[in-house]
């Protein structure tokens, strides 16, 4: 129990530091690479529990980040904005007024999100496989398509004047979050329930784990983050296009799940970083940016077709470890 | 009566695949069902517990009606299988296939005994205890589906084919395991193509043809019958 405290506090110590210091340390774009690898591992470990750990194969993750995004989005600019006026009015410091609307807002994306997925879970306990597949794709579409059609959220000419709320502390807050969950989730007879389910769903079924429930719950967490990583993103950026939710978003997150190594949390979070920074990186080949991208990606799906990290973790405990044997010896 | 099912009527689309089956198993007893491929034999079995729904008819266990249970809630109440094809799960590990098979329990000190008691049964799983399901044997694997049925304490144990694509000798092993189960007090409903094999550790037997049963006796008069003699123990 002390443990975990000092953990947690030490988490957020860190966090905080990096919140100050980041800023500073990095220019405006390194800074924006960060917040966007960090909203990318969200994305992906999101992904990972219901692709990775339930063995669901969904394609409509764009979708559940959209709709976090927009919900979040219009809170804020509908209320989130005026209890902040509010609350500094009445003498709260800004920067926890702010943090405090943010939070409301990333929380109602969140749930708003988790609500889709708990529709879209349902169809799923009937169909597997491919036809899953299809039915998440179409379901991240037509939540492209709505968005794209509503007047009040924009439509096409997308959504200004979101509050930019976010700061690095923030985002990392959700990434640890969202890893920690997995982590334990992994490690917990659920996560057991959950693995079973993937290897094998008659089996399941047949030693008492209620496979519908789990498989929609699997549903429910990943669509709940991959709002929160929506609100993050919309409240970082302060504009919200459709464009940035088509299906293409989908697949980059897939192959961050995949490329990671299915049922990895850890491999997820690398892959998601590796996978954001390497377009970066790319730049100075200009107009073959994409094709290299690509190529690296077909080369190293056929070398390491189970993803760099296959269903392992990296654990701190073991290197920890390790270093006292080392030094223990030496 | 541990176990009735009466007049249980299984439909896949258009198929019926279940008509109008009648049997029952006694606390203690081994009861075999023999029958050749697409006699419906694995779908009874599926349908007691719970993954396949029945149209018409009734499944009783311990005098309750399971008949519209979920599956997951009639392992609760004493019954597991270990189903046809092993059905491991191949990515876990030996141990966690384990703790799945007990995934409806929460008694931890319990659980730890049984698995010890499975690794008695099995010594082979205790020595492959960390390596992925994936990795065993045909053997192995069967055991290992047995082992995992067992860790939910059940009282009846369904078991679907143990002998399938098994080496002799690895078949006489398990069935020799099955009985050492059955004395312990576990009744076991026992399907199989091996019909000589089910029918020499059983008490009770059950002949099913297409869909429904055929013949009913005990096992040594079943082993004796000219019918089944000439249908499945190969004259």
């Amino acid at each position: 129990m002390i443990r975990r405290i000092i953990w947690t506090l030490g988490t957020l110590v860190i966090l905080l530091g990096l919140n100050l210091a980041l800023p500073r340390i990095l220019n405006p774009y390194l800074f924006q690479i960060v917040i966007l690898c960090g909203i990318n591992v969200i994305l992906a470990v999101s992904l990972n529990l219901i692709n990775g750990f339930t063995g669901q194969f969904s394609i409509g993750h764009a979708g559940f980040m959209a709709i976090g995004a927009y919900g979040s989005a219009m809170l804020s600019l509908h209320a989130g904005i005026g209890w902040v006026a509010a609350l500094t009015a009445a003498g709260v410091p800004p920067g926890v007024a702010e943090g405090a609307a943010l939070f409301a807002a990333l929380l109602a994306g969140g749930l708003l999100s988790a609500l889709a997925g708990y529709l879209v879970g349902l169809p799923s306990l009937r169909l597997r496989g491919d036809y899953l597949a299809i039915v998440t794709l179409g379901f991240g579409e037509i939540i492209r398509v709505l968005i794209l059609n509503i007047d009040a959220v924009g439509a096409a000419r997308g959504l200004p004047g979101i509050p930019g709320w976010v700061s690095f502390f923030w985002v990392g807050l959700g990434g640890t979050g969202v890893v920690v969950l997995a982590l334990n989730l992994a490690r917990s007879s659920h996560g057991r329930a959950l693995f079973a389910i993937r290897d094998d769903e008659i089996a399941a079924e047949s030693l008492g784990v209620n496979t519908t429930a789990y498989k929609v719950l699997a549903f429910v967490i990943g669509a709940f983050f991959a709002g929160v990583a929506g609100g993050l993103f919309a409240h970082y950026l302060s504009y919200l296009n459709p464009n940035s939710f088509t299906f293409i978003k989908s697949i980059e997150v897939i192959a961050m799940v995949v490329l990671g190594g299915m049922g990895s949390v850890s491999g997820s979070v690398l892959a998601a970083i590796l996978l954001t920074l390497l377009p970066e990186v790319l730049r100075p080949v200009k107009d073959y940016r994409m094709v290299i991208y690509s190529l690296m990606l077909i080369v190293l799906m056929i070398t390491r077709p189970q993803g760099l990290l296959g269903s392992r973790e990296i654990r701190l405990g073991s290197w920890v470890g390790k270093l006292r044997v080392a030094r223990g010896a030496g | 009566m541990l176990l009735q099912v009466e007049r249980l009527d299984v439909y896949y689309g258009a198929v019926h695949a279940l008509k109008g089956v009648t049997l029952c198993a006694e606390a203690g007893e081994i009861v075999t069902l023999i029958g050749a491929n697409g006699a419906g034999k694995t779908t009874l079995l599926r349908t007691i517990s719970g993954v396949i729904p029945s149209r018409s008819g009734r499944v009783t266990f311990e005098g309750r009606d399971i008949t519209r249970l979920p599956a997951h809630d009639i392992v609760g109440l004493g019954i597991s299988q270990a189903p046809e094809g092993r059905l491991v799960f191949a990515n876990l590990t030996v141990e966690d296939n384990l703790e799945l098979g007990a995934y409806r329990r929460k008694d931890r000190p319990g659980i730890s005994k049984d698995r010890e008691e499975v690794f008695r049964l099995f010594p082979r799983l205790r020595e492959r205890r960390r390596q992925s399901a994936g990795t065993l044997s045909g053997g192995e694997q069967q055991m290992l589906a047995i082992g995992r049925a067992l860790m939910s304490r059940p009282r009846l144990l369904l078991l679907d084919e143990p002998s399938l694509g098994l080496a002799p000798l690895l078949v006489r092993e398990i069935f020799r395991t099955v009985r050492e189960i059955n004395q312990r007090g576990v009744t076991v409903l026992l399907v199989e193509q091996n019909a000589h094999m089910a029918l020499s550790i059983a008490g009770r037997g059950y002949v099913l043809e297409t869909g429904h049963v055929r013949l009913e006796d005990r096992a040594e008069r079943l082993l004796q019958n000219d019918e089944v003699r000439r249908a499945y123990l190969g004259g």
